[in-house]
């Protein structure tokens, strides 16, 4: 059936629920994503690693987007809205996440425009603001993005952005939305700062704690979920109005801290690459050196978002763990 | 944005007793009236009482206390005209610079934060270079001083805030003693700021700071190992000399200009004001020490 008949059956009385794709389906934030919008949407749900169990109504692919087999899941389900939540961590080589997170959602987004899908939103993250000693606080969304420019570890991240943007203004039938996060943290998740706080101990550069926001993931899916139902094209920053120090939301979470010398300079990076440190890597190490401190206003303004946790609510959560 | 604060004690209560070193140190060096200043400031910040540039009233009071004893005893500073700061609101606080360290800034800000008038957190714009000075940046960006970015000014002024800036920047700390209170070039993004955000601008002079740490030479190539703006030959300690701080009447700088030579020439004005409590200060001290 086509989208047309499909409007037309809607306005008979007898609505087709709209079919959302979302990716990377097995991570947590992406599972809150689709219980939430499986209330009145039909949800696709792919994911690189395997496919995810999400019940009996949620067909579920484990999917390469970069393999031909991707157009499949167009070709089977009239997919209306996109949720791009899926992508290759720090764990693959420089090449395989720049083929997966910049080149797969290329193609991700032509599939889009071709099968004619009319809302995507973008996960991107506030990494691509990039660390630097001179970073102003409350970076709003037309701040340059510094990353790839810091780091060439971050260059998937950056270009992914650019990617996304060139879609969202050139395409102007796609109601594009991207979402530029600040740490999201709390139950389940599995990002760097999260294995970082869950440890008992955690490194620190002496003699510095740069400013940090975090975002409780049950807030972020549900900044996910606003940003796919409402119209709302661009770029948002999401992140509370609240600020902590590194080394207070280390003891706020229970972390004994490791000293880890600042100077020379380059003596973080290496120690880190030397120790082989997954939750302090090395291309991250100017994160906990210098603040990146967004503003979240717009996002806040346009969808009428606050965060029901409070960052209080994020450390509850790790220091729990390691009382357990 | 969220106005809850730590600080102070409810009313009516009496104060536990200090555990942590930390919390005995701040009663040995936090007098009492100082203590209720911080406590009558009424700073919009997170829940942690953090601001997001790092400002913390309850987690910079040891240095308050500390800073506190310096001004009152060693440099037995004088503040003239307070009233002159607007007890609330927008205000640029433009001031003389100089005595290699940020001491003017210091004893300004303490001055302005134990204003009989109306007690205020005032904020610094610093040199570009603090943010990669371990501890150094930290803990300037803890009792509010942040680097001196136009974005950053910006969205202080739109915050409310009030911010001491030296439009002379390095050229006027840096300078050698023989060059004493002789204003150096003046930026114009001060001007800039005031005209876009509509705020008043204080003048300030400041008397008795050139004399703290007098510099003979700049040794250019210990500044440039150490990646430092300059390292000044002189005595690494400051000296007690005696501080006043003259606050003039705020300036406002209404309507369109047509030119960056119109800038300049309202940057002039300011200068002279500037100028003028410098004179008026050195005319009234007394002695240096």
């Amino acid at each position: 059936m086509s989208k047309e008949q499909d409007a037309s059956v809607a306005r008979g009385g007898n609505a087709r629920r709209p079919t959302v794709l979302v990716t990377g389906a097995a991570g947590t934030l992406a599972r809150q994503v689709i219980r939430g919008l499986k209330a009145d949407h039909e949800v696709v749900a792919v994911d690189f690693r395997y496919a995810a169990r999400l019940g009996p109504r949620v067909p579920s692919y484990k999917v390469d987007v970069t393999k031909r087999g991707f157009e499949d899941v167009f070709r089977k389900h009239d997919i209306d809205g996109i949720v791009h939540l899926g992508r290759i961590g720090e764990d693959s080589s420089r090449e395989s996440r720049y083929n997966a997170n910049v080149l797969g959602s290329r193609r991700m987004f032509d599939l889009a425009l071709n099968y004619g899908v009319k809302k995507v939103v973008v996960l991107s993250t506030f990494y691509v603001y990039g660390a630097d000693a001179y970073n102003p606080a409350l970076l709003d969304e037309a701040s340059p993005l510094k990353a790839s420019n810091l780091t060439m570890d971050l260059v998937d991240s950056v270009e992914l952005e650019n990617l996304a943007n060139i879609y969202l203004w050139r395409y102007p039938e796609l109601d594009m939305t991207i979402l530029r996060p600040c740490h999201i943290a709390g139950p389940g998740v599995r990002n760097t700062m999260s294995l970082l706080l869950s440890q008992p101990m955690a490194p620190f550069l002496v003699g510095f704690s740069p400013m940090m926001q975090f975002l409780h993931v049950d807030d972020m899916a549900r900044a996910v979920e606003m940003s796919f139902r409402h119209r709302g094209r661009g770029i948002y920053n999401v992140a509370p109005e609240d600020w902590l120090p590194y080394q207070d939301v280390m003891r706020e979470c229970g972390c004994l801290g490791l000293p880890v010398p600042s100077l020379p300079p380059n003596v973080p990076a290496t120690l880190s690459r030397l120790m082989r440190w997954k939750a302090f890597p090395s291309f991250l190490v100017d994160y906990f050196k210098y603040p990146v401190v967004i503003d979240g206003s717009l996002f806040r303004k346009t969808f009428g978002f606050q965060p029901e946790h409070s960052m209080a609510d994020v450390f509850e959560h790790y220091r729990h763990k390691k009382k357990r | 944005m969220s106005t809850e604060l730590r600080t102070g004690q409810p009313p009516g209560d009496a104060p536990p007793p200090p555990r942590k070193p930390v919390e005995v140190l701040e009663r040995l060096l936090v007098p009492e009236d100082l203590e209720q200043a911080l406590a009558r400031l009424d700073r919009p910040s997170g829940s942690y009482d953090y601001d997001p540039w790092g400002l913390s009233i309850e987690r910079s009071k040891l240095f308050v206390g500390l800073v506190k004893r310096l001004y009152d005893n060693y440099f037995r500073v004088t503040a003239h005209d307070l009233e002159n700061v607007p007890p609330k609101g927008r205000a640029l606080i433009i001031a003389n610079h100089s005595g290699q360290l940020p001491i003017d800034a210091t004893l300004m800000a303490m001055a302005m934060l134990t204003n009989p008038y109306a007690p205020r957190a005032p904020r610094a714009m610093i040199e570009r270079f603090f943010p990669k000075v371990p501890f150094v940046g930290n803990l300037l960006n803890r009792v509010g001083a942040v680097i001196g970015d136009p974005l950053n000014c910006s969205r202080m002024l739109e915050n409310e805030e009030a911010i001491i800036v030296f439009p002379e920047g390095v050229r006027g700390s840096g300078k050698l003693y023989r060059d004493r209170y002789q204003l150096q070039r003046f930026g114009a993004g001060f001007m800039h700021l005031a005209m876009e955000h509509r705020a008043p601008i204080v003048p300030v002079g400041v008397v008795g700071c050139e004399e703290t740490m007098p510099s003979l030479a700049d040794i250019k190539p210990i500044s440039r190992l150490l990646g430092l703006p300059y390292f000044p030959l002189t005595t690494y300690v400051p000296l007690p000399a005696r501080v006043s701080l003259y606050f003039g009447e705020p300036m406002e700088f209404a309507g369109e200009v047509t030119s960056e030579a119109d800038v300049v020439a309202r940057v002039d004005q300011v200068k002279d004001a500037i100028r003028g409590l410098i004179a008026r200060g050195l005319s009234e001290r007394e002695s240096i020490f």
